[in-house]
């Protein structure tokens, strides 16, 4: 330890929990469920509902944990609506399409039919418990996205009304913590799973349990259950380090993302689905820009601003077929600024680079919110950039606090870099950032069926580890995997758990806090980050993964096996770095078995540049055998090829089981 | 030179982060504690005075969310604040004046729609 650290350390004062680590708590259940997000409410709802014993655990407070914890704009999928002119079936199918939604071919249509089919359902259960999902108060009468009927909002696609606006989605999670709570459902807050319990301690086996770790008290729980419920999002930060510096730019999703879930599942033996996939879309990777959505912008959340340069001189959009809309034709872009058949087909026109040049547009460039309609107004930033994820304290308050006032006020818009060398206009797009710091976007999935199973008896997934679409997704695979959970969980026995197994996860876990010296966490992250920055990135190869793969074996030889914790805290912190580890591992492994690129992975291989053709696109298959790593390849449509039905719905109604809700 | 006095000098850790993600009052903060238990990383701590505002242990961690802030039932205890690379600014139309987040003299704040 450095000397500064010795400085620091002298003024250190005690814990303020009682530290008991090693201290067993038992706890049985028949569903058990791993994570507390929106998707681990749902599912702790649905098995509630389906008369089974339930417990939730959460590394965070649940009240506003997971990563719609803080809110969310609008709420995908809602097929089923009253005002939607659009099947599941169809909305499915449209999801696959080039520029549908960004998974594209490899979108988990199967997943993505269950969404579409219960999205609209979970929104009324919403609704129930107090969640306003409709224009109650008629401020939006007179737009054109509103239905008057049903005071029903829609957002992007308005012709077919699929996606559904609302007005305060940050109040959704203190809302279901409410309902959990009014159920009586068991809930263990701020303690991080650490390994999934397998029938006799297999691995491959029956799951059983899981074991936790209190981030407070450094406590250890077993939780002893018929049937586990997988809804611990993806592996974000495989590539990515932050500090404070970052604000609120360190990232969109849950910081707790840190691939336990895939951990946990991986040493268990379950199956996971294109762990290489990674690229920079669904998450502002690096960290180095603005606070999200705070800055002016054009896409997405921002559809429908109007951009303007250090002049007030409009810049204007183009359709999808290139003609520019004239201002007087600005009723267009509310109308729907992206439609899934065409993805964004309005967009800032191309002269943009060649203008500024010329001088036709003058540098800096802003967002002037002024010129829009007030009600436009009002749904852009008071309802979609105002709850757009965490935007609501740290870009809706805090600009307001100091005086923002889109009615009068002109947002700046960054542009990044050489806009030359990056091309506009997606040059701006400010949830862009360098192609290095990545994300899994649809990799890093965990295999699951038409039941929501993955490929381990007694294990079901949810919500963004297994390729759903934000809330909606979440919501509605939690309580459709429930419902089955819930289902096996009432014709199976309770397994007792192997002690064996269980000793040997503590022995794993505390070794940290065993240590007195060695290297702290944030290093060793920011290190292995790198590794994956380097090796598992920009340049794909596989000498290039070879290399990665030799770096982490020595940084496990090395300095992991220095990692040291003072407090339960850093202990859980160094829990994390292990487990990223082997998932780091997984996605190297992965790499190297995919032999050809693919754009729609992100995925451009020097020694493999061939791309194949969209009939032989495959997903890969990442498991552990032992310490050893299989990859296999299965069809993109296995879904719909045998034993499965060849379309959705058979399926569906098979494996649904909502006659056994009632 | 000016006659004002100097500081002390003392060997002291100069961080590189400005560890004040968030900020607490004492004044208005009663150490209620209540922030503690909203926050999705366990970055705050309960201060041993008991009373006194938590302590940011870890603003490393911080997710910039502000959940703290937006559960506090005492308004002004408790701030989020935005590193200054993260502070974005704005122009007054009308009269090209340029504000930006962190200023001191800002305009008064609109009311806000649905917040």
């Amino acid at each position: 330890m450095s000397k500064v650290n010795d400085i620091q350390t002298m003024n250190a004062i005690k814990w303020p929990y009682p530290v008991q680590y090693g201290k067993t708590h038992e706890i049985e259940c028949d569903v058990l469920c791993l994570g507390g997000g929106v998707g681990g409410c749902y599912a702790a709802m649905a098995a509630d509902d389906a008369g089974v014993k339930v417990v939730v655990v959460d590394e965070g407070p649940i009240i506003r944990s997971g990563s719609a914890g803080t809110g969310f704009d609008h709420w995908h999928s809602v097929a089923t609506n009253p005002c939607s002119k659009v099947t599941p079936a169809e909305l499915t199918e449209i999801y696959r399409t080039p520029r549908g939604w960004f998974h594209g071919p490899f979108s988990v249509s199967h997943v993505r039919f269950i969404e579409a089919m219960e999205s609209w359902d979970c929104l009324l259960t919403a609704e129930k418990i107090g969640v306003p999902i409709r224009d109650y108060d008629d401020h939006f009468k007179d737009s054109i996205w509103r239905d008057d009927k049903t005071k029903l909002m829609f957002a992007y696609d308005v012709d077919k009304n699929h996606c559904i606006r609302f007005k305060r989605g940050a109040i959704f999670k203190p809302q279901l913590k409410v309902e959990l709570d009014r159920r009586g459902i068991e809930q263990y807050e701020y303690v991080c799973a650490t390994s999934l319990l397998t029938e006799d301690g297999k691995q491959g086996g029956r799951v059983i349990g899981a074991t936790g770790v209190s981030i407070r008290t450094g406590e250890f729980y077993v939780f002893k259950a018929k049937t586990v419920i997988l809804g611990m999002g993806q592996p974000t930060q495989n590539w990515k380090f932050h500090t404070e510096l970052n604000g609120s730019a360190s990232g969109f999703f849950d910081p707790n993302w840190t691939g336990d879930g895939a951990y946990m599942a991986l040493k268990a033996g379950a199956k996971m689905m294109n762990m290489e996939q990674n690229d920079t879309f669904t998450e502002p990777g690096g960290g180095f820009r603005r606070p999200m959505y705070g800055v002016g912008d054009v896409h997405n959340t921002w559809y429908g601003a109007i951009i303007v340069d250090a002049n007030g001189k409009a810049v204007p959009y183009v359709d999808a077929e290139g003609n520019e809309i004239p201002p007087d034709e600005y009723e267009r872009l509310y109308h729907g600024g992206w439609t899934y058949e065409h993805g964004d087909d309005l967009r800032l026109t191309p002269r943009l680079a060649e203008g500024l040049k010329t001088g036709e547009w003058v540098l800096p460039l802003y967002a002037d919110l002024t010129q829009m309609d007030p009600l436009e107004r009002d749904a852009l930033w008071g309802i979609m950039v105002g709850n757009e994820g965490k935007t609501n304290y740290p870009v809706l308050k805090m600009y307001n606090k100091y005086g923002f006032d889109p009615s009068k006020d002109m947002l700046e818009v960054v542009t990044r870099n050489n806009l030359e060398d990056y091309g506009l206009p997606e040059a701006w797009w400010e949830l862009e950032t360098w192609e290095r710091w990545r994300s899994p976007s649809c990799g890093c999935l965990q295999f699951v069926d038409w039941n929501l199973r993955t490929s381990l008896e007694g294990l079901y997934a949810i919500g963004f580890g297994i390729g759903t679409n934000m809330a909606a997704g979440a919501c509605t695979t939690g309580r459709y995997a429930a419902r089955n959970a819930a289902k096996y969980s009432m014709n199976v026995d309770a397994v007792p758990v192997d002690q064996a197994q269980v000793e040997a996860e503590k022995n794993r876990v505390y070794k940290f806090a065993q240590r007195t010296e060695g290297m702290g966490w944030k290093e060793c992250r920011a290190g292995m980050a790198r590794v994956m920055q380097d090796y598992c990135s920009v340049t794909k190869g596989e000498a290039v993964f070879n290399k990665g793969l030799t770096w982490l074996d020595t940084i496990e030889a090395n300095e992991l096996n220095t990692l040291y914790a003072r407090n339960p805290h850093e202990l859980v912190r160094c829990i994390e770095t292990e487990n990223m580890l082997l998932v780091d591992r997984a996605i190297l492994e992965a790499s190297k078995a995919r032999k050809h690129s693919n754009p729609w992975l992100s995925f451009y291989r020097v020694d493999y540049p061939e791309m194949p053709e969209e009939k032989d696109y495959t997903y890969s298959m990442t498991h552990m055998e032992g310490d050893k790593w299989v990859v296999e390849e299965i069809p993109l449509r296995w879904y719909l090829q045998g034993p499965y039905a060849d379309n959705y719905e058979d399926n569906y109604d098979a494996c649904s089981a909502i006659d056994d809700e009632d | 030179m000016s006659e004002k006095t100097f500081a002390e000098p003392v060997l002291v850790p100069n961080q590189m982060t400005p560890n004040n993600a968030v900020e607490f009052n004492e004044e208005i903060c009663n150490g209620c504690n209540k922030c503690i238990d909203y926050c999705r990383v366990d970055a705050l701590m309960p201060n041993p005075i008991e009373g006194k505002p938590p302590i940011l242990l870890y603003p490393d961690e911080c997710w910039f969310a502000g959940c703290c802030a937006g559960a506090c039932p005492h308004p002004g205890a408790v701030v989020m604040n935005q590193p200054m690379n993260q502070r974005v600014g704005w122009k007054r139309k009308e009269t090209g004046e340029y504000f930006r987040v962190g200023m001191e003299d800002h305009p008064e704040p609109c009311e806000m729609f649905y917040a």
